[in-house]
């Protein structure tokens, strides 16, 4: 049995006006870390409201753990964790009050399962007093993790916990999930951050409603359909406004240091390219092959639809 | 010598035994993309709200386009544009009258405003839309509008915080092609930003660490002196040692 199925679920806003998710059909297996990558307005919160029964489809349907969103609403609500991307915790309670407060709404106590946050909750603990509301942001983070938690769900939703959040705080957060995801629970996680996508174990490329790809990070670069190249020069700028001049180059788009190109004839010869780079006084000019990243499959297929 | 118009020296901001600005001192050049890194909590969002007139400072000096940030916080606030991922535009208000509404509060001319917004939503590609309501553009949309809103006044200064956060791959790039061209009129750009690629594209980079500024200098220089392969490793390795967390 799935974890989580979308069945060709869509959901518009505005009596029909704005499409937010368009025929999204997907399933999350059972002790899955799933993650949902797309940007802001692509419809990943839209469907995180469906599946935790907040929000109702105008079509498909959808379950979670077999039991369905809309008539089994009540058995979902007792089996899921749900991180909604707003800070959403009650401000003026402490953060001993607010994990009390939901370990009693679902029927549990903080103790009754202590091993499932310990490792998130000490780094809380010393600030039990501490209404949430004054917390810092990665605090804040942590003890709404906690709350997801306290109740031991089946299925844990997490709407962009990571968004604004800095470097070294992102990279102890995906420590946390893959943890998590040892003690066998089904993890849904959403993200603009397309480095992220990484660290799932499957993914969904989402934009403008519709899943643009569903797959293993590994297989949707593995099947990136043309080659790669990076490109650096002296003068960055410059080369990416040359290379969009020139007529061998399908693609070219900024990637930190290196400009990623792909060419309309697959054969191309590097050297000739080289050589027209240079003649436009570029200097310093490396290029090489490379291997895709999700970042380059996402930006692939979004001029895939736009065509 | 290279105009300078943001020069800091020891600037700090204390409140009460908290130093959330810790002597810091770095020089901005005019036309230059200066990228302001640092974890949540070290203190970037104070120092930005100093340098744009709207706090303070405890001790230390600091001028903005040769303006003073203890006495001169108005005519600061004249030579600058500010955009930030939270706060851009009137949701409820056209693009047009965005975009008359903010050039008027800068002061542009009437006259101007009408000649300027006509090229401007031309440029963008937004005349089918001049007439609707920002609220109902694509995010993509409504920042690359933001920016040219913040910098319609042609200001000497244009600060950045988080520009791009959730905006889609395709748009982030397209962004920065913007920032780029106004760099190249002479426009300085002060920007913060989480997506460490993006760092690579500032001329110079500092990276605050608990309320100091710990390393400053082009991308290239700071990747050798960290010996690292790109600007999240550096990254990485500066905030690592960070004491503070926030927002």
């Amino acid at each position: 049995m799935s974890a989580v199925t979308l069945d060709h679920i869509t959901k518009t806003y505005d009596k029909g006006k704005v499409l937010a998710v368009d025929d999204v059909s997907l399933q999350v297996a059972e002790g899955e870390l799933f993650g949902l990558i797309g940007p802001d307005g692509a419809g990943k919160t839209s469907i995180f409201r469906i599946l935790t029964t907040l929000l109702l489809a105008d079509k498909g349907s959808a379950a979670v753990q077999g039991y369905d969103c809309v008539k089994d609403y009540r058995e979902i609500r007792s089996r899921i964790g749900y991180m909604p991307g707003r800070f959403s915790l009650y401000q003026d309670l402490t953060v001993k009050e607010n994990l009390d407060f939901f370990a009693t709404l679902f029927g549990s106590t903080i103790e009754s399962n202590y091993d499932l946050i310990k490792d998130i909750y000490d780094q809380i603990k010393p600030f039990n007093d501490r209404r949430a509301g004054k917390l810092s942001g990665g605090m804040k983070q942590k003890l709404a993790l906690c709350c997801a938690l306290i109740h031991k769900p089946e299925v844990l939703f997490l709407d962009e916990p990571t968004t604004g959040v800095d470097v070294v705080s992102r990279k102890e957060f995906w420590d946390m999930l893959k943890k998590l995801k040892t003690q066998g629970i089904t993890i849904v996680v959403s993200t603009p951050y397309m480095d992220e996508a990484m660290l799932c174990e499957r993914i969904a490329l989402i934009q403008n409603g519709k899943i643009m790809s569903v797959d293993t990070p590994e297989k949707i670069i593995a099947a990136y359909p043309v080659k790669l190249y990076a490109i650096k020069a002296d003068n960055i700028y410059r080369l990416l406004t040359d290379l969009r001049s020139m007529p061998e180059v399908d693609t070219s788009f900024a990637f930190g240091e290196y400009i990623h190109l792909t060419l309309k004839n697959e054969r191309a010869d590097t050297t000739a390219l080289q050589q027209a780079i240079e003649q436009r006084g570029h200097t310093h000019v490396t290029i090489k092959v490379i291997q895709p990243g999700i970042e380059d499959s996402f930006i692939r297929f979004m001029n895939q639809d736009s065509k | 010598m290279e105009e300078k118009v943001i020069v800091c020296k020891d600037l700090t901001k204390r409140f009460g035994d908290f130093y959330a600005v810790n002597k810091i001192s770095f020089e901005v050049n005019k036309g230059e993309i200066f990228g302001f890194l640092g974890a949540n909590g070290a203190g970037k969002t104070t120092a930005m709200r100093i340098l744009c007139g709207l706090s303070y400072p405890t001790s230390g000096e600091a001028t903005v386009a040769g303006f003073n940030v203890y006495k001169q916080t108005e005519a600061i606030k004249k030579n600058i544009g500010y955009m930030s991922q939270k706060f851009s535009l009137y949701e409820n208000l056209t693009v047009l009258e965005n975009i008359e509404f903010f050039g008027g509060v800068y002061g542009v001319p009437s006259a101007e405003i009408r000649k300027r917004s006509d090229n401007l939503v031309q440029k963008l590609g937004l005349t089918a839309e001049a007439k609707k309501l920002v609220g109902s553009l694509p995010l993509g949309w409504k920042q690359k509008l933001a920016f040219s809103v913040a910098i319609f006044h042609q200001p000497r200064i244009v600060f950045l915080d988080e520009p791009t956060g959730g905006v889609d791959p395709v748009t982030r790039r397209q962004f920065w092609d913007m920032i780029y061209e106004a760099a190249a009129t002479g426009i300085t750009i002060f920007v913060t930003t989480h997506y460490m690629d993006e760092a690579e594209y500032c001329n110079r980079v500092t990276i605050m660490v608990d309320g100091k500024v710990e390393a400053l200098d082009s991308p290239a220089n700071l990747k050798a002196q960290f010996k690292a392969n790109n600007m999240d490793e550096v990254f990485y390795q500066l905030a690592r040692g960070a004491k503070r967390s926030g927002d």
